[in-house]
């Protein structure tokens, strides 16, 4: 334990020249911002913005045991995936509570990338490695990935102009290997700010310079670096789920309204029985979106009271540059989480009025 | 960056002692760590307060900063122009966006702040 520093991505560097001011996160130093939160959270919404995910972890899955291993420890279907397909998905307890959420990347036959998060990287291998896995290897190759997401309405246009690869044709959720400017990646149109865009993977040394040579060509479109803060409240506007707010080792996927990641047909994986009463007899809770009505924000911690009894807590607030006010996600029972229910925010020593309202906050007009 | 007909506190507020009047605002170096401002809340005049007592915050989209007063006093007055313009804190912290006036009950409590050269040193990441 010698090694107490933070880490850095590849484009640490990159992040200095740009400006940026670098934070501890998750075990890595990575940039909160730029040029401004709110200048970078618009920037994504109405042109683009260039972020730095290379933190995220990546285990690779291979060998002719690949798809039985990974249909049994997460709850979506693998067998629906094909080369070139991603999804949503999770490592789940046996109590079906989070370990992490993950996304499943379907690289070929018998070969998947297993991407997960930055600070979950150590605990989700562990898990993995540990679990059964006959007939395939199960490697951390965190290491071997640096990750850019290129997100916007303008992404598409600025991508054109680095890849002969055709994007048009790579719809939501898939992916192919192409060149960026002549540097081998992973083009995946996928994101998670609610706006169309790609996430690129590509190996660790070749990322500073597909960063520079994106932001310089996207200038004109009004592409500028996002930080992990513009993420954030673009993440929570698009109503995503974050590991540590949304959801955590104590919030099963039925109560987060994440069910459409669950597939109780597709065969046993772990948690599979809890869910599968969970859906028999409904959740005793849900997770729902608030907006606060009048000045004052929540954040993650505060209360939820309802007729002055506190029945809940708030998991995720900030204040939403597109809407202008304040709005979050919190449980509550399953009895009050309809829209228009109304709640109040225990906020230090007073009680903010808020309504519950549908989720996502945000959605794109395409 | 600093004016040094200021006092300055560990919780990073700036203090113009005119006879027995404070006024109260915070650092430019506050604001930054702040990020961009959204809300400001303050006290009512006519309040009284200890020192070191809790009378505002500050809210960012990120964070939440409460604001002390490092003197013992009555509100005298606040800066309205905040409610519909709480940006002015990062735009002009030492000056337009003060946040309230104080009337100083304790003199002596003056004593234990800073002055523009050794708060610098205080941000710097020097020690405590």
């Amino acid at each position: 334990m010698a090694e107490t520093a933070d880490k850095r991505t590849p484009l640490y560097d990159c992040h200095l020249e740009a400006g940026a001011k670098m934070v501890p996160f998750s075990g890595w130093t990575m940039p909160v911002q730029y040029s401004g939160l709110m200048e970078e959270h618009r920037a994504v919404r109405t042109a683009a913005g260039l972020f730095d995910v290379s933190h995220m972890g990546e285990v690779r899955v291979t060998g002719p045991g690949a798809l039985d291993y990974l249909q049994g420890i997460t709850p979506n279907n693998v067998a629906k995936l094909a080369p070139g397909r991603a999804h949503y998905s999770a490592l789940l307890t046996p109590e079906a509570t989070y370990i992490d959420d993950l996304l499943i990347y379907q690289m070929a036959e018998n070969d998947y990338l297993v991407v997960i998060n930055a600070g979950n990287i150590d605990k989700d291998f562990e898990h993995m490695a540990a679990q059964p896995h006959p007939d395939c290897t199960v490697e951390n190759h965190s290491d071997r990935w640096a990750q850019l997401a290129l997100q916007g309405p303008k992404a598409p246009a600025i991508l054109a102009r680095h890849t002969d690869t055709d994007l048009e044709a790579i719809r939501y959720y898939r992916f192919v290997e192409g060149q960026v400017d002549g540097i081998d990646c992973i083009i995946s149109r996928t994101g998670y700010t609610g706006e169309d865009g790609f996430e690129l993977y590509c190996a660790p040394d070749d990322a500073p310079g597909l960063w520079d040579k994106l932001l310089e060509s996207g200038q004109p479109d009004g592409l500028i670096p996002a930080g992990l803060g513009a993420r954030d409240t673009l993440r929570l506007e698009a109503g995503m789920a974050l590991y540590g707010h949304e959801i955590d080792g104590t919030t099963t996927p039925y109560e987060a309204g994440l069910g459409w990641t669950v597939k109780l047909k597709a065969g046993d994986f772990i948690g599979r029985s809890v869910l599968a009463e969970q859906k028999e007899t409904g959740v005793a809770r849900k997770l729902v979106g608030f907006e606060v009505i009048g000045r004052g924000i929540a954040r993650q911690g505060h209360g939820i009271q309802h007729d002055s009894q506190t029945v809940g807590a708030v998991t995720s607030g900030t204040f939403s540059p597109t809407f202008e006010k304040a709005i979050g996600t919190g449980y509550v029972p399953t009895e009050l989480a309809t829209e228009g229910t109304e709640i109040g925010i225990e906020v230090r020593k007073k009680v903010l009025p808020a309504k519950i309202v549908a989720m996502p906050f945000y959605k794109r007009d395409n | 960056m600093y004016p040094t007909e200021y006092l300055y506190s560990k919780e990073h507020e700036w203090i113009l002692v005119e006879d027995d009047t404070c006024t109260i605002g915070i650092t430019i170096f506050a604001q930054d760590e702040l990020g961009e401002v959204v809300f400001v809340e303050l006290p009512e005049v006519g309040q009284t307060f200890g020192a070191d007592d809790e009378i505002g915050t500050i809210e960012s989209v990120k964070a939440v900063a409460e604001v002390y007063t490092p003197v013992s006093g009555e509100i005298l007055e606040v800066n309205g122009a905040l409610e519909d313009a709480p940006e002015m804190v990062n735009d002009t912290p030492h000056d337009d966006a003060w946040l309230v006036k104080i009337r100083i009950s304790d003199p002596s409590e003056l004593e234990g702040l800073m002055s523009a050269a050794e708060y610098e040193e205080f941000i710097s990441g020097g020690d405590d």
